[in-house]
């Protein structure tokens, strides 16, 4: 038992070096002003960027929902598939994140920019050009491209741990496509669900890259906000530090309000 | 007195990856019975269940349930239910719940499933049991709980799928008992597939005893051990010393170098065949008596009987005996001509 205490030691202490201490930090940050007095102004201050907030949240959602959208039958398709094909499958979702982050959203940039690739097809397919870079729909676009993966991944290993054998008993018991899907396999992939929305919300609520480079000037997100009040011209941590810890608590919450879903979950299989 | 034939398996064939599973099964299932599907693994007797399900296509033949042709018929369509290896409960159900599906898909009125529910309850001895987790039960529990999920449906056949596998010896043996009389008491026809000969003698009323896909032979318990038509089905079924032997002529068979009159008949003269004879049926007498004479190479107490091996002329024979022998004594041995089973060599 010591020696196992021994052991975490190093861990122990690396978590209170750059998790906790910096945690404290940004708290003290948050409720000081520059010559270390005790102030409630910044965090105030932050209901001032009330719509910027609005807005990260409810992009950050849209493209966390279709993330789902998209990941869920595919992922399916990918547990089912198993074997050889499957890895592949797998290995070709997981490709573009052994790129460089920066890399790939500037890709998304030439690909939307006004005589960007997608511009140019279209003008050849003798449609008209849309103007889609610098607007909420190329963030939401970008969103989606770079987290993607994170939505299959849990997503594929809950589904795989569905035994066939329990979609034929289903179909035995006279279950047919849709309602195997409504009464088996939405209900067994809820937990996948559940951390693949977080892990999808999460980066994305906070993401500044994507914003500013598709979003144009026009499309601050509460990433950005904080960006500019470390590095930018609006030099300001005690804010910075403040719409941090009020980003923090949102996430928190939005994360407890998911958690509650699989706890029910949990529930019915306990009681 | 014997009932309809509510399964026909006619031709039935199954190919999976140019692999023959199943060559040409046909079979005649009766309603009310009890077959069983017996065979070691890799001879196709769950393929067979899985047809019979839906889960599974044949490559050729046709299935027929009350002489209506259902091999193209999806498993969610049929009259049949089956009882997985594994179970397969839903884990995100409870038990009521889990008994329950396959009514609420049917859209039972909600007084109509708990009062059914509740009598397979009481027919599994799960009683008071509705709200628990499938993974708070054990795997006897479970087990009980995939039986009365398929059983609620009021099939026409159930099939179950070598499903008392995982479950302890003992619990095997009550649950043995139980099924047999579930079976009885709803006068439904079951099909069940085991590796387990035991199982399958005490069970069933028909076992069909299957090897590479093929049937080898089909019969009563009693049949199917006192008569088996060829050596595998001899071995499978109980332990057998199977000699190579000549058929000189009706009832005289030669084997290890004594002839020996037997109650078979029929075949070529001078054929070559298989003698097969059960290890509780080998006598084995004071030296000098008998027409073979062997050595006892060793002995083991089994409860019930001792087994021994006894070599004879090269041949080491299987012998139970409730009288022990030391080893390395010498020992006469016969063999009563009833206790001679002659069985055409089988084509390999």
């Amino acid at each position: 038992m010591k020696k196992l205490r021994m052991l975490s030691l190093p861990y122990i202490s690396w978590v209170c070096m750059f998790t906790v201490v910096p945690l404290l930090i940004v708290i003290f940050f948050a409720i000081t002003t520059p010559s270390g007095k005790f102030t409630i102004l910044n965090i105030s201050n932050v209901g001032r960027y009330f719509s910027v907030i609005v807005k990260s949240i409810l992009l950050a959602s849209i493209a966390t929902f279709i993330s789902l959208i998209i990941a869920y039958p595919f992922s399916y398709i990918i547990s089912r598939i198993g074997g050889r094909t499957g890895k592949i499958a797998m290995m070709i979702v997981m490709l573009p994140m052994w790129m460089n982050f920066l890399l790939r959203t500037y890709a998304w940039m030439t690909i939307l920019e006004k005589n960007g690739l997608l511009n140019k097809l279209l003008v050849y397919l003798n449609f008209s050009p849309v103007n889609i870079i610098n607007t909420k729909i190329a963030v939401v676009i970008g969103m989606i491209y770079n987290y993607l993966p994170f939505m299959v991944l849990p997503l594929v290993s809950v589904m795989k741990k569905i035994e066939p054998s329990v979609i034929e008993a289903a179909q035995d018991l006279g279950s047919s496509g849709f309602s195997i899907f409504t009464k088996i396999i939405i209900p067994l992939t809820m937990p996948g669900v559940v951390s693949g929305v977080t892990m999808v919300f999460v980066p994305a609520v906070s993401t500044f890259i994507i914003s500013r480079m598709l979003g144009g000037g026009g499309n601050l997100l509460i990433g950005d906000l904080i960006d500019m009040q470390f590095l930018g011209n609006s030099y300001n941590p005690h804010l910075g530090a403040a719409i941090s810890l009020v980003l923090m608590v949102l996430i928190l919450l939005c994360m407890s309000v998911m958690n509650q879903f699989e706890c029910e979950d949990m529930e019915g299989k306990l009681v | 007195m014997k009932n309809n034939v509510i399964l026909r398996l006619f031709d039935i064939c199954a190919e999976f990856d140019d692999e023959l599973i199943l060559n040409k099964i046909n079979l005649r299932i009766y309603d009310k019975s009890f077959v069983t599907l017996l065979g070691p693994s890799g001879c196709g007797k769950t393929t067979t269940l899985r047809i019979i399900g839906g889960f599974e296509k044949p490559t050729s033949g046709k299935l027929f349930f009350n002489s209506l042709d259902i091999t193209d018929l999806p498993p969610y369509k049929r009259k049949v239910n089956t009882v997985f290896q594994k179970y397969a409960l839903f884990p995100h159900l409870n038990v009521f719940e889990n008994i329950a599906f396959g009514l609420k898909i049917r859209k039972f009125s909600k007084k109509e499933i708990e009062r059914n529910v509740a009598a397979m309850l009481e027919l599994v001895n799960l009683k008071g049991f509705e709200k628990r987790g499938i993974e708070r039960l054990s795997g006897g529990q479970q087990q009980r709980v995939a039986i009365a999920r398929a059983l609620v449906n009021r099939p026409k056949v159930l099939l179950l799928d070598e499903p008392l596998g995982a479950l302890d010896l003992k619990l095997r043996k009550e649950m043995q008992t139980e099924l047999k009389n579930i079976q009885q008491q709803l006068e439904i026809t079951f099909v069940y597939v085991t590796h387990d000969q035991e199982e399958a003698l005490t069970m069933s009323d028909v076992v069909v005893v299957m090897n590479n896909g093929q049937i080898q032979q089909i019969g009563s318990p009693i049949d199917i051990y006192n008569e088996p038509q060829n050596a595998f089905v001899a071995d499978f079924i109980g332990e057998s010393n199977i000699i190579n032997g000549i058929m000189y002529k009706d009832y005289m068979v030669g084997f290890l170098g004594h002839d020996f009159i037997c109650v078979d008949k029929g075949f070529a003269c001078n054929e070559e065949v298989d003698v097969v004879i059960r290890p509780e049926d080998v006598k084995l007498l004071e030296a000098g008596n008998g027409r073979l004479e062997g050595v006892v190479e060793s002995i083991i107490f089994k409860g019930v009987h001792y087994e021994m091996k006894v070599d004879s002329a090269g041949y080491s024979w299987t012998v139970h005996s409730t009288l022990p022998k030391n080893v390395g004594s010498l020992v006469g041995i016969d063999i009563d001509p009833n206790d001679i089973h002659i069985m055409k060599k089988m084509e390999i």
